[in-house]
Order: structure tokens, then sequence, then C-alpha cells
């Protein structure tokens, strides 16, 4: 393998991998603060056992999202020294206030949440977490300015052999970002939801200690996964006829439609050979893609070869198609497994208000099987926005192949991956184990139902507390 | 003053606050398996960290997202460069943050065992690691006339640069010492205290070995003359006098005095470097400046305004986050970590 491809096969696993975490962080942060508000305004001691059990969970996943955020940090400028050196003018600049803004806001006040319980009052105790939940939200937003600059460059100018910054307002006000950060929020609020309601309906079903704990969970997250998925779908929507306009080779690319076509049609399954550059076999539905890129069924939407000659002719010869197996298997698993979990928030929210939570045991066991979907969806969709980007790292403006670095060699980034691999590898055996086993021992004697036994403290609550 | 030199002030900041703050929580890693007796002496010094440590690492997350902002040629430079070396402190980086966390979530001592030894490697590792980093900027590196690094990871681990990182090491180490010595109660901030005393020779041999070689090794001198001013001068006596309040017993004091050198080395090595950020060893004329590698003016003015606005604020709850956590942490105490 040439270090290109060692390259990007890190950047493709270490992305994914911290976005594993990144997601459920932003989402049950606003989900634990909302339950400790609860707490603080109505006074009522499930709540708190609510904040007390999510949060334990909240915070062992938070923790592998530090780590591995780190990694993407020094990444940029590890394999993609020439990248940096490019773009470092506009692209470091939200790296750096997302750690001047969000990671400092974070890890401080989460650390006043863990440790502060009984070291500062119930209103400040609440507003820390909400503070954790907002920094996670800016960090959010701020990383999806930086990717928005790879996929829509805005706000600069070509000069010094680089790409020069010329307008920050332009970069934070991307239409890019402002479509891709809603959709990505709600994708965490999905996982959330998905998370509590899949642990909750397990609990339930298993009539476990503090039922009205696992209840009340379930009720709050019904409306959340409910309004996460469909908020995440109808933006998702937006976001696609938005590359229609301004990355029109993704779209094709996610369709795998190779002619221009009007009205378009819709690909149900469409197999290609094995160098993803031709189609040997698809079945579709005319005019569907159309609908979905213009809201009408007539309009046309360009093919990938069209495309290519354009982009030949705009850019040079070059080969400007992107992976079609993963562009195309990606979207579609994305959106399969987004309206899936709108199905399954659906069915869920009518059990809840017909009040027949309890008598679909099997549909409640299927809720935790569930929880993998929003992981599923969220690979996905990054998998799609990076590698429906290619060969461009920033759209039109450098190809990925000329942003890795010059002076590490094949070998020893062969080294890094292989040794970030192995690591991440069994830090999600552990991470796994230890969410797990915290969810399942379900809430502990300390928060369960009985009230608060005040004598329980010191050595006693040793171990696992 | 330019933006350009604000920057290099405002990055020499961000590790100053770095090396202050993490430095006595690597210090407090490396000590954990010498002064914890047991698993709960281990989770108390643990502890007293724990509602701190991720804000600190912060520090260094936001000094290399500056560096990106203000130099990126600095930081695809150094980060292609020391590329081994950083795959090596990202590894004690994961290590040690998910140890904290993992350690005391499981009663199995084999499990705990294994995360207070990646607590102890984690912390090691990166203290020795940004010790030879620094050594090396100054001491100079084979850059060429692109701003590329064209040295291997061998070329790093030069007899001066792992000099300093022992010197970083042992003033981790004593800095760790005194703030457990202030964090703890009874025999656990007793055996603090000794260790505390036991790192203070060491330290100083290491710190002064280490301003000989730089005569030797780098220009350090020759730019900033026989006598370099109050700012290094008063490096080396705060270094002298932390023994002196050791021994009184003015821990307190003690932890002023290790935080003043911490502060006042680092200001003396980016004296020595400005405006240079990275040396090269092959022409002078290749080294990495403030200039060369800087983002263009107008990013440079956005940054500023950014940081003049944050940094503040951030100084404000990260030293009330302190004031709560104010108390010494004791084996009767309710232990999160």
């Amino acid at each position: 393998m040439d270090a290109l491809a060692v390259a990007r096969l890190q950047f493709a696993i270490t992305t994914v991998y911290h976005f594993f975490f990144v997601p459920l962080t932003v989402g049950l942060g606003i989900l634990v603060a909302l339950m400790e508000t609860l707490y603080v305004l109505r006074g009522d001691e499930v709540y708190k056992r609510m904040t007390k059990f999510w949060g334990k969970l909240f915070v062992i996943n938070f923790a592998m999202g530090v780590v591995t955020g780190i990694v993407m940090e020094f990444q940029f400028g590890m394999n993609w020294s020439e990248y940096a050196r490019f773009v470092g003018d506009i692209f470091g600049v939200p790296l750096a206030i997302e750690a001047l803004l969000a990671f400092f806001l974070e890890s401080t006040f989460l650390g006043i949440w863990i440790f502060g319980w009984d070291r500062v009052p119930k209103g400040v105790h609440a507003a820390a977490i909400w503070l954790v939940a907002i920094g996670s939200v800016f960090s959010a937003f701020w990383i999806l300015v930086a990717n928005s600059f790879m996929q829509e460059p805005v706000g600069y100018v070509l000069s010094n052999g680089r790409a020069e910054m010329v307008d920050f307002g332009a970069l934070v006000t991307s239409l890019h970002v402002w479509i891709q950060f809603p959709h990505v929020l709600f994708a965490g609020v999905t996982t959330a939801g998905f998370f509590v309601l899949g642990i909750s309906a397990y609990h339930l079903v298993k009539k476990s200690r503090g039922q009205e704990v696992f209840r009340r969970s379930f009720q709050m997250a019904v409306v959340y996964a409910l309004a996460g998925s469909v908020l995440v779908g109808l933006i998702g929507h937006t976001q696609g006829q938005y590359l229609h306009e301004v990355q029109p080779m993704k779209l094709a690319a996610a369709e795998a439609l190779w002619n221009t076509e009007q009205p378009a049609s819709f690909s149900i399954f469409t197999l290609g050979d094995l160098s993803g550059k031709k189609e040997v076999f698809s079945i579709r539905i005319p005019g569907v893609v159309s609908l979905l890129t213009c809201n009408n069924l007539t309009c046309e939407v360009k093919g990938i070869n069209d495309l290519q000659a354009e982009f030949v002719q705009k850019y040079g010869p070059g080969d400007y198609v992107p992976f079609l197996p993963i562009t195309y298997w990606s979207f579609r698993a994305m959106v399969g497994s987004g309206l899936l979990m709108i199905l399954l928030a659906g069915i869920s929210l009518y059990l809840v208000l017909a009040g027949k939570m309890g008598q679909y045991p099997k549909f409640m066991k299927l809720l935790l099987w569930a929880i993998p979907l929003p992981y599923l969806a969220n690979s996905n969709g990054w998998l799609l926005a990076e590698v429906g980007r290619q060969p461009w790292v920033v759209y039109g403006l450098m190809k990925t192949a000329d942003g890795v670095s010059q002076v590490v060699s094949p070998g020893t980034m062969l080294f890094s991956l292989l040794t970030f691999t192995l690591v991440y590898g069994a830090l999600m055996v552990v991470d796994i184990y230890l969410l797990a086993k915290y969810a399942r021992k379900g809430v502990t004697e300390e928060e369960g139902e009985s009230p608060q036994v005040s004598l329980t403290g010191g050595a006693v609550l040793e171990g696992e507390v | 003053m330019d933006l350009n030199t604000v920057w290099f002030v405002l990055v020499t900041v961000l590790f100053i606050g770095f090396f202050l703050l993490e430095g006595f929580d690597y210090g407090v890693g490396i000590l954990l398996p010498f002064l914890g007796k047991d698993d709960t002496d281990r989770r108390v010094i643990i502890n007293t960290i724990g509602p701190v440590w991720d804000g600190n690492e912060v520090w260094l997350i936001t000094a290399g997202g500056a560096i990106f902002a203000a130099f990126p040629q600095w930081y695809a430079t150094m980060f292609s460069g020391f590329y081994l070396a950083l795959v090596l402190m990202l590894l004690a980086l994961i290590g040690r943050g998910v140890g904290f966390e993992f350690r005391s979530k499981d009663r199995n001592p084999t499990w705990r065992a294994l995360w207070d030894w990646l607590i102890f490697a984690g912390s090691l590792v990166p203290a020795l690691l940004w010790g030879v980093a620094f050594g090396n900027l100054v001491r100079g590196v084979p850059i060429d006339a692109n701003m590329q690094y064209v040295g291997s990871f061998w070329t790093l681990l030069n007899p001066y640069a792992l000099l300093d990182g022992l010197a970083f090491v042992a003033i981790f180490g004593l800095h760790g010492a005194i703030f457990l010595s202030l964090k703890t109660k009874g025999e656990l901030a007793e055996r603090a205290h000794k260790a505390a005393m036991r790192f203070w020779l060491p330290a100083v041999v290491l710190i002064f070995a280490y301003v000989i070689a730089s005569y030797f090794a780098t220009d350090m001198f020759t730019r900033l003359g026989i006598n370099p001013g109050p700012i290094p001068l008063g490096a080396g006596v705060a270094l002298l006098a932390t023994g002196w309040f050791i021994r009184q017993r003015h821990h307190g004091w003690a932890f002023v005095m290790t935080s003043l050198t911490i502060a006042l080395s680092t200001i003396t090595v980016t004296m020595g470097l400005y405006p240079r950020v990275m040396v090269s060893s092959l022409n002078p004329d290749w080294s990495l400046t403030i200039y060369n590698a800087s983002s263009s003016p107008y990013t440079l003015r956005v940054m500023t305004i950014v940081a003049l606005i944050f940094v503040p604020i951030v100084l404000l709850y990260q030293g009330w986050s302190y004031w709560i956590f104010r108390k010494r942490i004791g084996r009767e105490d309710v232990l999160e970590y």
C-alpha cells in the first residue's frame, strides 16, 4: 500500500470510531441535562435517579470521545501535513475555536458535575451538565464549520500557494454548515433517544429495580427519538437537494445515476462491476430522484458520465468519480436505518400513549437490538459525506492525493495504522463491556426505589459506585 | 508588537498553562505506583486530579489548535516530522485518559492494576516526550528548504533532547509530589512530602545539567547573553527556593515555586527561540519562524479577537472549578474515580 491509501484508511477508521462516541455525547448530554432540570424544578427523586443512571453511561462514553478526539486533531498534521499547509489559514481556525470554546467548557464542567454532587448547590450542578451539553453542541458546530469548508469552500482566496481566509463570517454562515450542523445534531438526539429507549425497554421487560426510573426514561426517550429521527430525515432531505447544487457528483454517486436523466429514476438495487465504475444490473423507479432533489417529478438530474466530462473540462484530466459501492450503499444504509428508526420510534410512541408498554414484550426487546441502528446511520452518513467528495479533500481546490504528508514513509504510517486499529479494537471491547455492565445493572441500591440512604457514604461506596 | 509576535506569546501562554496544570497531573500519574500502598490510596491519588485532569489536558489541545490556526507550517512540519513520537504520545494519552475513567468501574484487581499501569506509563511517556520535543525545537532538527523535516525518529532521540526529557519528568514529578502533599491527608500526604524531598535534588541536577548542555548544544547563550536577565535567573532561584520551602513544609509556597520554575523556564526557552519556532540544523535560513510559518494577517486578527474574549473566560471558570475542589481528599471521602 502507498502512503495515501494507508493515510486514508487510517482517517476512515479513526474518524468513524471517534464518531461512535460523539453523537451519543451530544444527544445524551442534553437529555441528562433535561432530567436533572426536572429534578431541580420538581424535587422528584426519580429524576435524580434517572440523572445518575444515564449520567454514568454518559461519562463512560464521554471518555472515549475525548481520547479519540485528540488523535483527530493530531492526525491532520501527522498524516495530512500538505493539506494542513494548504488550508491551515482557514481550517485551523474552527479547530482552535472548538478547543477554546467547547472543549474547555465540556471538560471543566463535566469535572464539576461528576465530582460536585455534594459540593455545589443543586441548581449549579444542573447548570454544569447544561454547560457540558452546550459545549458538545458547540464542538459539533465548529468541527462542522471546518468540514463544511472541505465540502464547499467559501470565504477564501487562493494566494501564496494556499487558501487564505478573507471572510470569517462567510465560513460560519455558510448554508452548508447550517444544513449539516442540525443534521448531525439531530443524529445525536436520535442516537441518545434509541440508546435510552433500548436500555429502558430492557429493564421494563425484565422488571428490574427502579421501574419508575425506566418508565419515565422510556417516555422521554420516545419523544426524543421520534423528534430526532424525523428531523434528521427532513434535514437530510434538504441536504440532498442542496448537494444537487453544490456537489452534484456526490448525489449522482449516492444514487448510482450514470447518465443524466430527466426525470431521474431512483435505484432500489444496483450492482456494479468490481471496479465500481460500471453498472451491471439495476432496478429503478422512474422520477423518484427528481422528486427527492427538486420536489417535482420532472427535473433533470445530472449523471456521473456527464459530470465526469464536465470536471475534466474544468479541472483537467483525471478521475472525478468517487468509489460508487461505498457512496451508493452507505446512502442506502443511512436512509434505510433512518426510516426504520422513525417507524420504531412511532410505534413506541403509540405504545406509550395507549398505555400498552407492558403488553408487547417482544417489541420492547427488539428495541434493545435497535440500539446499533443510529450508529449504523451515523457511520454511513460520514462515509457518504467524505467518500462522496473524493477525489477532493477540499472540493474543487485540493485533491486528497496532494494533501498527504510527504515525509512520512508508508511503513511508518502502516505501523501507526495497525497500532491504532489494535488499540481501538481493544478499547471498543472494554467500552462495550462497561456500558453493558452498567446498563444491565440498572439503578443501584443507592439510586433505587428506597429513599436516599445517606449512611452509605465513604468506604461502603468504594468500588462499583 | 505585530500579530505574529502576539501569537507567539499566546502559544507560549498556552504551553505554560499546559505544563503548569498537566505538569502536576503527569507527576501524580508517575507517582501513583510509588505512593499508593493499597487500592484506596491509589484511588485517593487519582481523585485529587479527578475533577480537573481533563480540563488541564485541553490546554494541550488548544495549544495544538492554536499552532494549527496561527502557524500552520509549524503545525504541519512538526506533526509530520515528529510522527512516531506523537504516535507514542497519543497512545499514552489514550491509555491514561480512559484509565482514569475506567479503572474503578470494575473490582477485578487485574483490571485495576492494568489501568494503574497505563496511567503511570501514560503520564511518564508524554512528560518525557514533551521534554524531548522542546529540546529538539531549540537544538534544531534537519528541516530542508521546503520546510520539510528530513530526519528520522532516531534523530529526535539525541542526548541533549533526552536530557531535556528527563528534566521534564523530574520537574513534573516534583510538581506532582508537592501537589499531592497539598491535596491529601495523613500518611499519604506524608509520603508525598517525602517524595517531594526526594525529587527535588534530581530535578535541580537535571535542570542545571540541561542549562549547561544548552550552552554547548544550542545557540541559547549567544542569543540571551551571559547575563540572561530576570526570567531565566528567576526560574533558577524559584527551583532552589522550592527545596527550602519543602523542607519548611510550606507546601503551598513550594507549589508556587515549582509553578514559577515551570512558567519562567518555558518563557526562557521561547525567548531563546524567538522569532523562530523550529530551528533548522541544516541551514539557519531554513528555520521556521513566526513570519514564514504563519497564517495570513486576517486570520491572525480573527484569532486574536477570539482569544482575547475567551481565554479570560476560560481562566475564570477553570479557576472556579479549582476553588470548588480545593479541599484535601482522604480515604474516608466518597471517591468517584
